[in-house]
């Protein structure tokens, strides 16, 4: 008998192949949980840095609040453009054209015909347009079997592209009061951005973890064969989730619309990348199969958290881009450590 | 190549001495203690999860024990990753061998120790004279070459790849990770005798099966684990299959299984195929009836598989007819397929049927999810239910239904892919080699299973290489060979020769010629 094993408690090999009951993991948390508190972490040591750097604004609640709905809305465009991306790497794909659908269908929705229909008119058309790339973009992926990296990327090209026909190059002002009152007003206090994207990661929580269609992702992402021998239309699935991503930059247009209070075909700049490495490091696998929304979520919040450091301690956004680099860095080589053994030990049984 | 170890015959050369190892959840070796000596076979049997593959990739370097030692030729070992445990001359073959796909059979072997002309270029020509004399001198000339791509080979294949690379440079030690799970019969005979050769030359030898008849021809002694402890060591000549069984199972279990609901057939038949022709078989028909367990058998390459590909649309069709119960139907996807009430449980799980990185729960319900919910959400509740029941019939061992697959064992994973079908309920129900790593006591609870299932009035076609398996499940048996039916057996005429005989219409069967 080893000495160092420690006496187990008096389980009968019956009792150790129950099937019920929750699986035991560190403390009881599941990974994903551990990761998310990890980030939530993170996120309090960038707190207590902005709070040691600039104790004058951590001093006073009312610039606390105000200085965290700044945080807030400057990560609201971007994360409901990284709801829809995590979606889409989960299922086992990427979306580098995300940035460009924004851009397209802000110009889009502020040009002068289509702001004659009103609010409700340059709503429709942003959601419209950003469904259909997305639909374009699904459809050269899954019927036309395009690898998604190149798809979207010939997509990112010419939907900035086609934007810049549309708006003549010129920064389209929006005259829609509607629209442009959406980042100014508050819900119970709190900016009606913010609100937007609560709601959006609600509705994509809600449809990862409840819906067939997220279970179906999850299943497409993991093991395409798999998914496809079980019965699962992969090939529609694929193209759902380009056009869910598509939507949610149709979202994200009007919200940035309304920031600016004006569309030009070169807004949304690198939308992609920012959107890609929030759902990263939030622990969203990049091969596919395995990511989560809070996860994305807290992503976005501590690379705006970063940038807002920066930004009240007045700092180059140089040094601001080789900080966020590194994290990227930091969090796909932690990935790169569970990958690994994973391939090592559990390919073979 | 290897080692003509002139040791004394009787050294042991490996002890493992009190290992222990657990997983979260998992005692997976609780306190084992093995000899091996020097030219003996020692079999390692055990169910699905006993520890047996834990076991050998500690001796492999790839796990660490939590406690206990490794002791080889006398000296106390550490592996703390496979290159030193190869460096020492232990080898492991595991269960599912990683071959790369764009370099060739000899350079897949050599992958480690490529000869070098001048310098740091490859010398292809060395090397593949090198290979091919391997292959020639263990006997597996006719089954592979050098030269293919290592994406090309067949599972057969790559297992022998995955031998010829554990044989290069000195070996003491090697075991096999159940080696003969995709082989045919005659590569398992030049299995054999390339092991009985090791032995001779003094290596000794771990061989994990839960075939066992393989057992009795090959190991001198059998080594029993059961859920992670040592319960026994026999010498082959003295112990008998019941006996080990018992040990395994810790209950007795007939060794061959018997219907009990056979002549359940009725006279519908849920799947018929007429006539049908593919790249790859030819003019195929056969009706599978409600209540009846049709057997599909050939060797390895016969057809088999791409033919049931063919039949729930994954595989293009060239002429011919599908019904299923009594329509015709035009199936261009396995979605299709599933629609019309066919469920297929492909032949390699991992690749085609399991989600690693999901829990049981995720893979279990795959098949049935719009079944358990309602407005598209899922309803957790009856889907935990369902999951729990299936895992339960199956006896899954999994710490939980939460548990992610990869986790699990190879026989269990296997019993998942199982209960996904099963949860499904199919009229058609079509089973790639159900019970190929499945230990004893499951592949009893899976005929017994499918048993039921037909008694119950889904119609079921089984592929199996096993033979007594075929022999004790089917209704009727039909054998193909070379993508062509050669004939049909009813359950009470067919005999191990009689399928042989029609498997091999045209083989020589003494020359070892295979395919
Ligand atoms: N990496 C792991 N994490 C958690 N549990 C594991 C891990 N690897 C193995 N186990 C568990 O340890 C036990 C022993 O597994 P092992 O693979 O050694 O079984 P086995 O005897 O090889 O079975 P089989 O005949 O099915 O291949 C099983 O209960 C398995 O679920
Ligand atoms: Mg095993």
């Amino acid at each position: 008998m080893s000495a160092t094993e420690a006496p187990a408690s008096p389980v009968s090999p019956a009792d150790e192949r129950t099937t019920t009951g929750p699986g035991r993991r560190w403390g009881g948390l599941s990974e994903t949980a551990l990761r998310n508190l990890a980030l939530v972490g993170v996120l309090v040591v960038l707190v207590i840095i902005g709070a040691v750097t600039r104790p004058d604004l951590y001093g006073d609640p009312v610039r606390v609040r105000d200085n965290v709905f700044t945080i807030l809305e400057q990560a609201s465009v971007i994360g409901v453009v990284t709801v829809g991306m995590t979606f889409v790497i989960i299922g086992g794909g990427i979306d580098l054209s995300v940035g460009a659908i924004v851009a397209l269908a802000g110009v889009w929705c502020t040009t002068v015909a289509t702001q004659s229909y009103g609010t409700f008119g340059m709503i429709f058309t942003a959601l419209t347009v950003g469904l259909c790339v997305g639909l374009v973009n699904g459809g050269l992926i899954s019927y036309g079997r395009l690898v998604p990296f190149i798809a979207t990327l010939a997509m990112m090209v010419a939907a900035r592209g086609l934007a810049a026909s549309i708006s003549g190059k010129q920064t389209q002002v929006s005259e829609n009061r509607t629209i442009n009152a959406i980042a100014s007003t508050d819900v119970l206090g709190i900016p009606l951005l913010v609100v937007i994207l609560a709601v959006v990661v609600a509705a994509g929580w809600v449809l990862l973890n409840r819906t067939t269609f997220g279970r179906r992702t999850v299943a497409v992402g993991g093991n395409r064969e798999a998914a496809r021998l079980a019965g699962i239309n992969v090939t529609r699935h694929t193209m759902l989730l380009y056009a869910l991503s598509g939507l949610c930059c149709g979202i994200a247009a009007i919200m940035l619309t309304s920031l600016s209070t004006s569309a030009q075909a070169g807004a949304a700049n690198l939308y992609e990348l920012d959107a890609i490495a929030a759902a990263i490091i939030g622990g969203t696998l990049l091969s596919g199969g395995r990511g989560s929304i809070i996860g994305s979520l807290l992503g976005v919040l501590v690379f705006s958290t970063i940038t807002n450091l920066f930004a009240i301690n007045n700092l180059a956004t140089e040094v601001q881009n080789m900080v966020k680099g590194g994290i990227i860095v930091a969090a796909v080589l932690v990935q790169q450590v569970r990958f690994k053994s994973l391939t090592t030990i559990f390919a073979r049984t | 190549m290897t080692t003509p170890a002139t040791a004394p015959p009787a050294a042991e050369a490996l002890c493992v001495e009190a290992l222990s190892k657990r997983f979260a959840g998992v005692r997976a070796l609780h306190d084992v203690h093995i000899d091996v000596r020097a030219g003996e076979v020692l079999a390692l049997m055990g169910e699905n999860g006993a520890g047996k593959s834990t076991l050998l990739k500690i001796l492999s370097g790839d796990y660490q024990p939590d406690s206990g030692r490794l002791v080889l030729e006398g000296e106390p070992v550490v592996f703390r990753t496979p290159a030193e445990a190869h460096r020492a001359g232990v080898r492991i073959i595991y269960q599912e061998p990683e071959i790369v796909p764009h370099v060739s059979v000899a350079e897949n072997v050599y992958i480690g120790a490529l000869p070098r002309r001048r310098g740091r270029l490859l010398d292809r020509g060395a090397l593949h004279a090198r290979v091919q004399a391997d292959l020639e001198r263990y006997g597996f000339a006719q089954v592979l070459r050098p030269d293919t791509l290592g994406g090309r080979l067949s599972a057969a294949q790559r297992q022998l790849v995955e031998i010829l690379r554990a044989l290069t440079g000195n070996v003491r030690v090697i075991a096999f990770d159940e080696p003969t799970s995709s082989l045919s019969e005659h590569e398992v005979d030049a299995l054999f005798a390339l092991i009985r050769r090791l032995r001779d030359d003094g290596v000794a030898i771990i061989y994990v099966s839960h075939r066992m008849k393989e057992i009795f021809r090959i190991a001198d002694r059998v080594a029993v684990l059961r859920d992670g402890r040592l319960v026994g060591q026999r010498a082959v000549a003295e112990t008998s299959e019941d006996e080990l069984v018992r040990m395994m199972v810790g209950r007795d279990l007939s060794a061959m299984f018997r219907r009990r609901h056979t002549g359940a057939a009725r006279d519908r038949s849920m799947l018929s195929v007429r006539s049908l022709t593919t790249d790859d078989v030819t003019d195929i028909s056969f009706d599978v009836r409600a209540g009846e367990v049709l057997g599909l058998t050939g060797l390895v390459g016969a057809g088999r598989s791409e033919l049931v590909r063919a039949v729930v649309g994954d595989l293009p069709i060239r002429s011919g007819r599908v019904l299923v119960d009594g329509e015709p139907v035009r199936l261009r996807s396995p979605r299709d397929a599933v629609r019309v009430g066919i469920g297929l449980a492909p032949e390699e799980r991992k690749a085609d049927a399991l989600i690693l990185e999901r829990t049981v729960r995720d893979n279990v319900s795959l098949a049935v999810l719009s079944r358990l919910s309602r407005f598209r959400i899922v309803r957790r509740g009856r889907e935990r239910d369902l999951v729990n029941r299936y895992v339960r019939q199956l006896d899954v061992r999994t710490p939980s239904v939460e548990q992610e697959v990869r986790r699990l064992s190879g026989g269990n994973q296997q019993k998942v892919v199982l209960a996904r079908w099963l949860a499904r309920r199919p009229k058609v129900l079509i089973l790639d080699e159900p019970t190929r790593g499945i230990d004893v006591g499951a592949k009893a609870e899976i005929y017994s299973l499918i048993d039921e299932l037909a008694a119950e009035g889904i119609a079921v076609l089984v592929i199996s290489s096993e033979l007594p398996e075929i022999l004790g499940l089917a209704d009727r048996i039909i054998v193909m060979q070379h993508g062509r039916i050669t004939g049909e057996l009813t359950h009470d005429d067919a005999t191990e020769e009689r399928i042989l005989a029609l498997a091999m219409a045209d083989q020589l069967t003494s020359e070892g010629v295979i395919r």
